[in-house]
C-alpha cells in the first residue's frame, strides 16, 4: 500500500464509481456527485414540526456545514440523516431523503445498516469509559465480526493517522479511552467514526467543548478527511463554517433559509435573513 | 404638639434570644447521632448477650458442627452453612432475572408500561416476609416438591446436588424465597444504575451500527457492571438477614448436607424458632452470638454494598449549600 | 449497472452474520421480557391465592371476634388488629421525631464530613436483619422488666424505622428552594423558626409520605416482634404485657396444623397485604405533585 492513509476497504465498497447509462429509475436522477438528495423531507416531535420541507442535494467528498440559531432544527436534520432520532420518543417523519439514489427509510432498510455506513460524532466526546483507546477504535469492527488481527491492527493505526492522533497514543495504546484530554478524546471518537469506513461522516458541533488549538487540530483533520468522506458538520460557529466548509446551508426555524457555495453564503447572501446571521445581527 | 420622631421607630422587637436556636441545633444533633449510636449498641447489646458462648467455644463455635441443647454444646457451622447456600442460590436466581429486568424496564419496554411495570416491582417490595413464607409453604413447596425437584432428579441427578430423598422443605426452597424476595431491591438499584448511564454512550454505539442489544452490552452493561456489582451485594446483604419466609420453607434442620433438596437452617431462622425456647442460659447464649455472627456479616457486607454504591453516585445525595 | 441500482443493494446487502446479528438482538430483547414476566410473577401468585384462600374467612368476625382455641371454628384476628395499630403507634412515637430531627440535622446543620458517615449509618443500619432488631430489644427491654410487652415490640419496629424516616425526610428538605430559606431569613426570623415554620411545612407531604412508607415495611415486620410483642391470643389490657400483632397471628397459624387456623392465615395475610398495598398507593397519589412552586 503506497499511501497507508488512502483507504482500501475490504469491506464490500457501495461507492459507484462507473455511472453507467443514465437510467432515471426514480424521479431525480442522482448525478454521481451528489451522497444525499433530500426533498421535502419534514419532521415532528409528537406535535411540534422541527423541519419543514427540506430540500437540500449534498455533495459527495465535499464539506458541508449547517449553520443556524439555536432550536433551527440543524442538529435534528443531521441526526435524521443516519436515523439516530428514531431513538427519542414520539417522532414522526414525511419526505424521502436519499443517499446514493437509495431512500433511507424504506421499510426494508434495517436502520443499523444505514448507521453502519453514515458514522457520526457528537457534541460531546463519548468514548467507551470500560474501552482501551485501542478497543473504542475497533469497536465498530469487531461489532462487524471482524476478527482478523492483522487487518484491526492496520486499520487501528490507520484510524488513528486519519485522526491525527496516532502519534500522540501509540505508546499506550491500553489506556482507558477517558484517559485522554478532551480534544484527544474527540478525535478517539472520529477515529472510533471512521474505522468501520462509512460513507459519510455527520458531525454534530464536534469542536464545541473544546480549547482553540484542540477545535484547530479537528479543522485540519476535517480537511484532510474530505478526500475520502462525504461530511455534514453543525456548527453553532459561523468562523468554523466558514473556514471548513466548501458548501453552507442556513437553517431557521426548521425552515432551509439557503444553501450555496460557503463563499457565496458568507460573502454576498441572497436571502437577507441568511445576511443578518452571518453578519451576526440575530441568533 | 409632639414632633415626629427623626428616625422611624424601629418595629419594636425583643432582643434575639440565642437559646432556641441553640438548644433546637443540638436537638437535631441528638437525632443525627442516635443513628451512630444504634450501630455501637446493636453489637454491644449482642456482644453482652454472647459473651458466655464467647468465652467457653471461642473461635471454634464458628465451625463446630454440632447444635445439642440437651448437651449444651454448641456451633454454628450448619447455620452459617445453611445461611451461605441460601443466599448464593438466591444471588444465582436474582441477579440475572433482576439485572435482565432493570434492564427490560430501561431499554426496552415501551415508554408508557414502564411506569406500571416499576409499581408493579415496588409493590413486591412491600410484600411482608410473613406473607412469602405463608404462601410458600401451602403453594410454592408442593408445587416444587411435584414438579420442579422430580424434574431436576430425573435430569440433573447424577449431580449430588439433586439427589437423596425429596420432601419439599428443603435448602432449594429457601434460596428461592430469598431469591424472590431480594428481587425488588436488585432491580430497583440496578435500575438507578441503569438510568444513569448517559445517553451519550448508547447513541455512540448506535452510530456505529450497532444493534440493540449490542448497545446495551457495549454502552450500557459495561457502564454500569460496577453498580450492578453494587445492587447484587446489597442483594446478599438482605439475603443473609432474611429470617421469615425462609424459616417457614427450609425444614429446619440443623445438618450439612451436600444435596438441595435437604432441609436445613440458616443463622435468621434458628434465632426465630428457637429463641423464646432457649431454657438454659449458655443455650441464650449460644443464640446470642449466632445473632452476632449475622450482624457482623450483614454489616460488612452492607458497608461494601454501600461503598461500591457510593463511589459511583459521588457521595450520595449531597448537600444543598 | 446504473448508480442508483448499485446503491440500493450497497443498504440493503448486509454483511456477513448481520441477520444473526439481528436475530440475537431480538432474542436478547425476549429473554428481558422474560425475566421482566418472571419476575413480577410472585406478586400476582401471592396475591391470587390470597384472595382465593384468603377471601371467605374475612368476615364480620374476622374483625371482631378473639381467636378461637384450636379445634374450634371461626374466630378471628380483632385483638391483633387492635395490636398491630398500637405497635404501629408507637414505633411511630419513637421513629418519627427521631427520624424526623435526623433529618433535619443532615439537610439544615451538618457539615458535609459528618453527614457523609450519618449517611452511611443509617444505609448500613438499614441493612441490619429486622430480627437482630428483635435480639437487642429483648437484652434492653424484656430482660430487665423480666416479661414480654407491647412496650418492647414497639420499640422494636420504632428503631428499625429511625434511618427509613431520616433519609426521606433529609431528601425532602433538600427538595426545598434554598431562596426560601434565604427568604425566611431575611425577614429576621430565627433559624430554628425558618426550619419548622418554612422549610418542614413546604416539604410536609413529602415526609408524611415518607413515614407512612416506613410505617407500611414495619406494619409487616414479624421477626423483631417475636421474643418482643411475643403475641397474644386475647386482648392486650396492659402494654407491659405481651400484645397479639397481625404477622406474628400469620406466622403463628401458618405453622399450626390445624386447617381452620390456616384459612385464618390466609385472611390474616390477605387483609395486612391489601392494607399495606392500600397505603402504597396512596402514598404514591399524595406524592405525585411533590414539585415545590
Amino acid at each position: 500500500m503506497a499511501d497507508p492513509i488512502r483507504l482500501t476497504s475490504p469491506l464490500p465498497s457501495p461507492r459507484p464509481d462507473a455511472p453507467g447509462p443514465a437510467a432515471p429509475v426514480r424521479p431525480p436522477p442522482p448525478g454521481a456527485d451528489v451522497a444525499f438528495d433530500i426533498r421535502d423531507f419534514s419532521l415532528w416531535y409528537f406535535a411540534h414540526q422541527a423541519l419543514d420541507a427540506v430540500t437540500i442535494q449534498i455533495p459527495r467528498q465535499k464539506v458541508t456545514a449547517i449553520i443556524g440559531p439555536s432550536g433551527c432544527g440543524k442538529s435534528t436534520f443531521l441526526r435524521a440523516l443516519n436515523r439516530m432520532h428514531e431513538l427519542s420518543p414520539g417522532v414522526r417523519i414525511a419526505g424521502e431523503p436519499r443517499l446514493n439514489g437509495e431512500n433511507l427509510y424504506a421499510p426494508q432498510i434495517d436502520p443499523t445498516m444505514v448507521r453502519r455506513r453514515i458514522g457520526m460524532v457528537f457534541q460531546k466526546s463519548n468514548p467507551f469509559p470500560t474501552m482501551t483507546i485501542a478497543e473504542n477504535v475497533l469497536c465498530g469492527l469487531r461489532l462487524n465480526g471482524v476478527r482478523d488481527r492483522p487487518l484491526l491492527r492496520e486499520r487501528l493505526e490507520q484510524s488513528l493517522r486519519m485522526a491525527a492522533l496516532w502519534d500522540e497514543v501509540k505508546d499506550h495504546l491500553d489506556r482507558p479511552g477517558t484517559s485522554l484530554s478532551g480534544g484527544q478524546q474527540q478525535r478517539l471518537c472520529i477515529a472510533r467514526a471512521i474505522a468501520v469506513r462509512p460513507e459519510v461522516l455527520l458531525l454534530d458541533e464536534p469542536c464545541s467543548a473544546l480549547d482553540p488549538i484542540a477545535t484547530a487540530k479537528v479543522e485540519e483533520l476535517i480537511h484532510e478527511l474530505k478526500r475520502d468522506y462525504t461530511i455534514v458538520i453543525v456548527t453553532h460557529n459561523m468562523q468554523q463554517a466558514a473556514r471548513v466548509s466548501d458548501r453552507t446551508a442556513f437553517f431557521y426555524l426548521g425552515q432551509l433559509i439557503e444553501y450555496a457555495d460557503t463563499r457565496t453564503i458568507f460573502m454576498n447572501p441572497a436571502n437577507p435573513q441568511t445576511e443578518a446571521y452571518v453578519s451576526g445581527r440575530f441568533g | 404638639m409632639p414632633a415626629a420622631p427623626a428616625a422611624p421607630a424601629a418595629v419594636p422587637s425583643a432582643p434575639p434570644r440565642r437559646w432556641p436556636d441553640v438548644s433546637f441545633r443540638w436537638l437535631a444533633l441528638l437525632a443525627a447521632a442516635t443513628i451512630v449510636a444504634l450501630i455501637f449498641l446493636v453489637g454491644w447489646e449482642l456482644y453482652r448477650g454472647a459473651h458466655l458462648a464467647v468465652m467457653k467455644f471461642g473461635v471454634n463455635f464458628l465451625h463446630h458442627s454440632v447444635w445439642d441443647p440437651v448437651a449444651d454444646d454448641y456451633g454454628a457451622w450448619p447455620f452459617i452453612f445453611g445461611t451461605l447456600v441460601t443466599s448464593v442460590i438466591a444471588l444465582l436466581l436474582a441477579v440475572p432475572l433482576g439485572v435482565g429486568t432493570a434492564l427490560y424496564l430501561t431499554e426496552i419496554a415501551p415508554l408508557r408500561i414502564r411506569q406500571p411495570l416499576v409499581m408493579v416491582v415496588e409493590m413486591l417490595a412491600a410484600v411482608p416476609s410473613v406473607i412469602f413464607g405463608l404462601w410458600g409453604v401451602f403453594v410454592l413447596v408442593p408445587w416444587l416438591r411435584d414438579n420442579l425437584f422430580v424434574w431436576l432428579k430425573k435430569w440433573l441427578g447424577f449431580l449430588p446436588l439433586f439427589q437423596g430423598p425429596i420432601y419439599g422443605v428443603s435448602v432449594l426452597a429457601g434460596g428461592i424465597i430469598v431469591a424472590i424476595m431480594i428481587l425488588p431491591i436488585i432491580t430497583s438499584v440496578s435500575r438507578e444504575i441503569l438510568r444513569s448511564v448517559p445517553n451519550l454512550q448508547r447513541e455512540a454505539a448506535y452510530a456505529l451500527g450497532a444493534t440493540h442489544w449490542e448497545v446495551i452490552r457495549l454502552a450500557v452493561l459495561s457502564y454500569a457492571r460496577r453498580g450492578i456489582f453494587g445492587a447484587a451485594v446489597l442483594g446478599l446483604g438482605r439475603a443473609l438477614g432474611e429470617t421469615m419466609a425462609i424459616t417457614m420453607v427450609i425444614g429446619n434442620r440443623a445438618e450439612v448436607s451436600a444435596s438441595l433438596f435437604a432441609p436445613g437452617y440458616t443463622l435468621a431462622s434458628v434465632i426465630a424458632n428457637e429463641f423464646t425456647e432457649a431454657t438454659t442460659d449458655m443455650y441464650l447464649s449460644a443464640l446470642f452470638e449466632l445473632g452476632l455472627v449475622l450482624l457482623v456479616v450483614t454489616i460488612l457486607v452492607n458497608v461494601v454494598a454501600q461503598l461500591m454504591l457510593r463511589s459511583l453516585a459521588g457521595g450520595g445525595t449531597g448537600k444543598v449549600q | 449497472m446504473n448508480p442508483a441500482a448499485a446503491a440500493a443493494s450497497a443498504l440493503q446487502t448486509a454483511p456477513p452474520g448481520h441477520a444473526w446479528r439481528q436475530l440475537k438482538s431480538r432474542g436478547m430483547g425476549a429473554v428481558m421480557l422474560l425475566c421482566c414476566l418472571l419476575v413480577m410473577a410472585p406478586l400476582f401468585l401471592v396475591l391470587y391465592f390470597l384472595i382465593h384462600e384468603g377471601a371467605s374467612a374475612v368476615d364480620w368476625n374476622f374483625f371482631t371476634q378473639l381467636p378461637k382455641p384450636p379445634g374450634e371454628l371461626g374466630g378471628g384476628m380483632a385483638n391483633a388488629i387492635t395490636g398491630s395499630l398500637v405497635l404501629l403507634a408507637m414505633a411511630a412515637a419513637i421513629g418519627v421525631p427521631l427520624g424526623v430531627l435526623g433529618g433535619i440535622y443532615l439537610a439544615e446543620y451538618g457539615s458535609a464530613r459528618a453527614n457523609y458517615w450519618i449517611r452511611f449509618a443509617a444505609d448500613v443500619l438499614n441493612g441490619i436483619p429486622s430480627i437482630v432488631w428483635g435480639m437487642v430489644v429483648y437484652a434492653l427491654l424484656v430482660v430487665p422488666f423480666k416479661s414480654f410487652s407491647a412496650y418492647a415490640g414497639g420499640v422494636a419496629l420504632g428503631l428499625i424505622m429511625i434511618p427509613l424516616v431520616m433519609r426521606t425526610t433529609e431528601e425532602m428538605l433538600l427538595l426545598v428552594p434554598q431562596g426560601y430559606r434565604e427568604a425566611a431569613l431575611a425577614l429576621g426570623i430565627a433559624r430554628w423558626r425558618m426550619i419548622t415554620v418554612i422549610v418542614v411545612r413546604t416539604a410536609l407531604k413529602g415526609i408524611i409520605t415518607g413515614v407512612l412508607v416506613a410505617l407500611a415495611r414495619v406494619a409487616g415486620e414479624t421477626a423483631p416482634l417475636l421474643f418482643t410483642a411475643l403475641g397474644n391470643n386475647f386482648w392486650n389490657h396492659n402494654l407491659a404485657e405481651p400484645i397479639a400483632a397481625v404477622p406474628l397471628q400469620i406466622f403463628t397459624y401458618a405453622i399450626s396444623p390445624y386447617d381452620d387456623w390456616h384459612r385464618q392465615a390466609w385472611a390474616g395475610a390477605l387483609v395486612l397485604l391489601a392494607m399495606i398495598l392500600v397505603l402504597n398507593v396512596f402514598v404514591r397519589i399524595i406524592s405525585r405533585d411533590r414539585k415545590f412552586n
